[in-house]
């Protein structure tokens, strides 16, 4: 019965999940070339013309976006030229790239091919382009939004702020960054103490949380929200099951949550295809929350049905680091194609002004993100110290064998440490996608730092990962002091690499015996 | 939808040159992980040197083509020596992930902004491979059997790349079945025990990760002749994870396993495109975009990482006794 | 307890008995040593695993490191054959400093050591285990490996000896075998003959015959004396009382990291402290303690 009931839920949601994304379907499926002037700023109506061979393929005019597209008869190489003599007289072709570039297309591909501008005798302006090229089958292609890969921004620096202004300013953003480290990697080195494994899907779960949250605080045209019924009636179902189960007869509480199941199904059901139309969000807060839950109950479920069945199969620890390579890949791309490759910002705490705190000028939503990230960890901090279950965790991490021969139920810590990693890591997209922007690889750049972080401070003690956090969110920002931003994340990798120079097994880590 | 030229194309692409590419990069990444037992998760690192060997050399330096390619494996063999003395010192664990963030730090390095007049930043390098099809023995033409056909370009550059992936492969079968292979193998079994036998086990170490970094470097090379234009982008850690695949779908610790993983994997990947392009196109999938698809694609081969662990950890062609000795 | 208390008898060491004359004080000095070590010290954390103040081995005996579980032997193992690293001390063998020399460098100097926790090399059959462990082979290096001409000849030597050591230790009819394949007690024994492969001039074993069975260790034991009488030095950790007083010529005993008795088996089997410290402690403690991680 339970079993059908997923099944049923299940179908429900892939249907669910069909009405909206079949409102913006479109069949656009061959090779094509585009692009868009825009920099330094969007043209309109310069003329490309594409080439294969001598053969000319199409030509088109840039729109009032300065963007253009041609689509091409197949994969192959192709010669896109930009007509100078339609370029405005107050910009001038870029040296490079220039305004003849070579391509080549795979099949399938949507290349973005990057012209660019300049005022004339500046044709080496020293402005970063944000694109990234396109690389693996139009999977990477980073469109909207602007934001250079990885680079982490800080809020009021630019390139004429006094040198005192800029540090201060770096060092709030670097403690920000860095505090979202913490959060995220704290999960990630408790997994590694409990079970040895490192987990390289985690950066994914970061961006798990920060997708949810999005998914329903904008309600994503419908979807959101009925995912949400569908949540609560989920919830609701098998807290009433489980409630009812005992104390009447046999079949009602089975009867019971299947109603409600039933009943929520019709329910999300009627609110997706209201849609847009139902003009009510979960404000970010609530969505936060309802990320965290499930950024919880994610990481549980792969515990549950997938480490631990693994390790009962006694699978080296080496296959296990490649599994979870295989995860972080699936979830990734499958988030990618559920939600799309831009960049997004969150509706609500955008546009705030500065509140001046002395020589610190910080919006109160970084702030808050402050505040609460100091929270959280100094929460986390107790449960680790006080309670049982946190004391249980610790004693693991420490030695697994000893744990366990103590009498500790390995199995379930490790249940809960999972848990507790995925919740927090959800929590740290979210704070992430606040302070920056949320987008399918945003985890992905977040992992290396968070390995940078655990491995600092010694992989698999919960303390070192926040230390290690802070430190590589500061390095990664001042680092900008002297060198370009494109390199922060760089900085942050090489010190931890200069620190396992020095002390091999970290720098809380302890050497393991030989013979 | 026309499962002949779906075929076609598969085979295609698993006997072209990225399929090529590919093997050899992932030779390399067997000598490391199959046979060393070092967890490489930065082979990427490799390719990116050396396709930027050759661009650079040629383009931005003029010099000839085989000088690029000397320059490659030099790199190669540098950023082996910077991996390899911080890294082969430590435990495995570390190691993987000092690989992945090296490799990473490399491209950022490169597609940096003050790196720009040498690398040409994000946006690469083109048009330095001329040399190589201007020496081209084929006429013009396309060449092939039925609906399989290559141009004069595809058929020169299938013959370089097989080429070097059967000399590698011939120089592995001899270096893997030597007391050299030996050693190497006894060092993926317990590093102390050898070591306790008077073998220099970070010598060794360090021989087998210069080694398969240069026949990393040589494929990454002929990405960069291959399509005659390089950006950082395209080295991205996804293609060391695909690597990874291929070897554990070919069998890692065989001499053939990585060539038969990247020939299968590539047939597989490109039927999984098409079909799911073809139905795409005919609007049974509506809520399918074209770039999707690439997307898909990788998730695919996220989850071929997790069923072959699963369910058959040897790979095709590898050896399931092996594979159960002893679980350490 | 000086460790300047030597009272070597005027005349030298009798032929037999080479240990004659020398006092059963801790630290002693002795006639012909191969192995010296001084004032080797190792902590991890508070706990000092390791303090010895002065300790010598007698070249071409049988000597034997005996103390309670947790005492240090396998530390001191570690850290003599560069394994590990000292925090203080210096130690020579055949009169050469082997301060801060790699665990291959001492191996390849003559002193080869096998693990408590037996090492066998799990993938690699039997025969290939023996043969990794021979030295100056040309095909071990890089370039020498592609001439298959220049090492077929000394791995055809290496394989023969290879099987008479096998023989030797009942193992020959495993040789195309995974390591990985061999029982607990097997492993010692392969183990112990991959040592004798790299041909030393002494070896250190750390509980041989732990898992092996008794029928065997007595064929051991005959292969140990054996080693002795053909010139090498034995170094071994043993918690067998029978085994010990059998076979050794001279006994260290550790506890708490320090040396605090050596001497021959009837002095020791004499010495209150040593009753005290170990042989009183042993039947109290759990035998297995420290087998397995
Ligand atoms: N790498 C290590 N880290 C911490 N403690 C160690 C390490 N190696 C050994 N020890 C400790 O040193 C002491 C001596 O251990 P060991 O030399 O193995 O004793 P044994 O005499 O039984 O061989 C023990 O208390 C052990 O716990
Ligand atoms: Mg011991």
């Amino acid at each position: 019965m339970r079993r059908r009931l997923v099944t049923v839920l299940l179908a429900v949601i892939a249907a669910i999940l069909a009405v909206p994304a079949m409102a913006v379907a479109d069949d656009q499926s061959g090779e094509n070339l585009n692009g868009q002037i825009r920099i330094p700023e969007t043209v309109e109506g310069i003329d490309i013309t594409v080439f294969q061979g001598d053969e000319e393929i199409g030509a088109v005019t840039t729109g009032s976006d300065g963007s253009w597209e041609v689509e091409l008869p197949g994969p192959g190489d192709y010669r896109v030229v930009l007509d100078q003599e339609s370029v405005p007289d107050e910009f001038v072709v870029d040296e490079s790239p220039g305004a003849e570039i070579e391509v080549s297309v795979r099949p399938g591909q949507q290349r973005t091919v990057i012209f660019r501008l300049a005022p004339p005798g500046q044709e080496e302006a020293e402005a970063s382009p944000s694109e990234s090229a396109d690389s693996g089958g139009g999977a990477d292609a980073e469109a909207d939004g602007g934001g250079e890969e990885g680079v982490t921004t800080a809020p009021g620096v630019s390139a004429g702020t006094p040198f005192g202004t800029k540090v201060v300013q770096l060092a709030v953003a670097g403690l920000i960054f860095g505090l979202i480290i913490a959060i995220s990697a704290i999960g990630l080195s408790l997994i590694f103490g409990t079970t040895k494994m490192i987990n390289f899907a985690h950066g994914d779960l970061v961006t798990f949380g920060a997708v949810m949250a999005m998914l329903f605080s904008t309600g994503a045209g419908g979807f959101g929200n009925s995912l949400l019924v569908l949540l609560v009636a989920g919830l609701l179902a098998a807290g009433a099951g489980s409630l009812l189960s005992g104390r009447a007869p046999r079949p009602v509480p089975a009867v019971v949550a299947a109603v409600i199941a039933l009943v929520g199904v019709a329910a999300s059901t009627v609110v997706g295809i209201q849609g847009e139309a139902l003009d009510w969000e979960v404000p970010l807060a609530g969505a936060a929350l309802v990320a965290v839950l499930m950024g919880a109950a994610f990481g549980a479920g792969l515990e549950r049905y997938v480490w631990r069945p693994l390790r009962n199969r006694n699978v080296a620890l080496i296959q296990m680091f490649i599994v979870s390579i295989g995860i972080s890949l699936m979830l990734r791309h499958i988030l990618l194609v559920a939600f799309g490759g831009t960049r997004q910002r969150y509706d609500e705490f955008q546009l705030q002004e500065m509140w001046r705190l002395g020589p610190i000028a910080i919006t109160p939503r970084d702030l808050s993100i402050v505040g609460l990230s100091v929270l959280v960890l100094v929460l986390v901090a107790c449960m680790l110290q006080f309670t049982r279950i946190g004391k249980a965790m610790r004693a693991v991490a420490d030695n697994r064998d000893l744990a366990e021969s103590s009498g500790i139920d390995v199995n379930r810590v490790t249940l809960y440490v999972w848990s507790l990693g995925g919740g927090l890591s959800a929590l740290g997209g979210v704070f992430y996608g606040l302070n920056q922007t949320v987008y399918w690889q945003m985890g992905f750049h977040l992992l290396l730092l968070m390995f940078a972080a655990v491995t600092l401070g010694g992989l698999g003690t919960a303390y070192g990962a926040m230390v290690g956090g802070l430190v590589i969110g500061l390095v990664a920002q001042l680092s900008t002091l002297w060198f370009p931003s494109q390199l922060m994340n760089a900085w942050a990798l090489a010190i931890m690499i200069v620190v396992l120079l020095v002390r091999p097994q970290g720098i809380l880590g302890r050497r393991e015996r030989v013979g | 939808m026309d499962f002949l030229y779906i075929l076609a194309t598969a085979i295609e692409t698993a006997i072209g040159p990225i399929a090529a590419v590919y093997a050899l990069a992932a030779i390399g990444l067997n000598l490391h992980f199959g046979y060393t037992g070092l967890l490489n998760f930065g082979q990427v690192g490799f390719m990116l040197v050396g396709g930027y060997g050759v661009a650079v050399s040629v383009s931005t330096f003029g010099l000839p083509l085989w000088a690029g390619v000397l320059a490659s494996i030099g790199c190669a063999v540098l950023l082996a020596l910077l991996l390899g003395i911080p890294t082969l010192r430590l435990r495995a664990d570390y190691l993987s992930i000092c690989t992945i963030a090296v490799a990473e730090v490399a491209r950022l390095v490169y597609r940096a902004e003050f790196a720009r007049d040498v690398t040409g930043g994000v946006y690469g390098l083109q048009g330095f491979a001329s040399a190589f099809y201007d020496a081209n023995p084929f006429p013009r033409g396309d060449y092939g059997i039925g609906d399989i056909s290559f141009s004069a370009r595809d058929l020169w550059m299938m013959i370089a790349a097989w080429g070097l992936v059967l000399v590698a492969s011939v120089v592995m079968w001899l270096l893997i079945h030597s007391p050299w292979g030996r050693v190497i193998k006894g060092i993926r079994e317990d590093e102390e025990a050898v070591r306790s036998l008077g073998k220099n086990v970070f010598a060794y170490k360090m021989q087998s990760l210069v080694l398969g970094g240069v026949f990393g470097a040589l494929a990454g090379a002929l990405i960069a002749v291959n399509q005659q234009t390089i950006t950082p982008d395209q080295f991205m850690p996804q293609v060391t994870f695909y690597l990874w695949a291929m070897l554990l779908l070919g069998g890692a610790g065989r001499t053939l396993g990585p060539v038969l993983g990247a020939v299968v994997m590539w047939f597989l990947l490109t039927v999984f495109d098409e079909t799911l392009r073809s139905l795409a196109a005919t609007g049974v999938l509506p809520f399918l975009q074209g770039s999707d698809v690439g997307a898909l694609r990788h998730a695919m081969v996220g989850l071929a990482l997790l069923l072959l662990i699963v369910f058959r950890p040897q790979g095709i062609i590898g050896n399931r006794k092996e594979m159960l000795v002893n679980v350490k | 307890m000086s460790s300047d208390a030597t009272e070597v008898t005027a005349g030298g060491p009798a032929p037999v008995d080479r240990m004659a004359g020398v006092a059963a004080t801790p630290g002693v000095a002795k006639p012909d040593p191969i192995l010296k070590a001084h004032g080797v010290r190792r902590s991890f954390g508070g706990l000092t695993a390791v303090d010895v103040e002065h300790l010598e081995v007698q070249r071409g005996t049988i000597t034997a490191l005996i103390g309670p579980n947790g005492a240090g032997k396998s530390t001191l193992f570690n850290l003599l054959t560069g394994f590990d690293r000292v925090d203080a001390g210096e130690w020579s063998f055949e009169g050469r400093r082997l301060n801060g020399l790699g665990g291959h460098r001492v191996a390849r100097s003559g002193m080869v050591r096998t693990f408590q926790l037996t090492k066998a090399l799990t993938r690699l059959t039997v025969l290939d285990n023996m043969l990794l462990a021979a030295q100056g082979q040309l095909g071990e290096r890089v370039w020498g490996a592609f001439l298959r001409s220049g090492w077929r000849g000394q791995e055809r030597a290496n394989i023969e000896r290879a099987e008479q050591l096998l023989e030797r230790f009942k193992l020959l009819d495993k040789r195309h075998e995974m390591a990985g394949n061999l029982s607990g007690g097997q492993r010692k024994l392969l183990e112990m003959a991959r040592s004798l492969m790299v041909d030393p001039s002494m070896v250190m074993l750390d509980e041989p015959m732990a898992g092996v069975n008794p029928a065997l260790v007595q064929s051991l034991l005959g292969h140990i004396t054996a080693l002795r009488d053909d010139g090498m030095t034995v170094l071994f950790v043993e918690h067998d009382m029978d085994v010990i007083m059998g076979i050794s010529d001279w006994i260290v005993v550790l506890a708490q990291g320090q040396v605090i008795a050596e001497g021959r088996p009837e002095d020791i089997r004499a010495d209150q402290r040593v009753v005290d410290a170990y042989l009183g402690a042993q039947h109290g403690e759990p035998a297995d303690a420290e087998e397995g991680r």
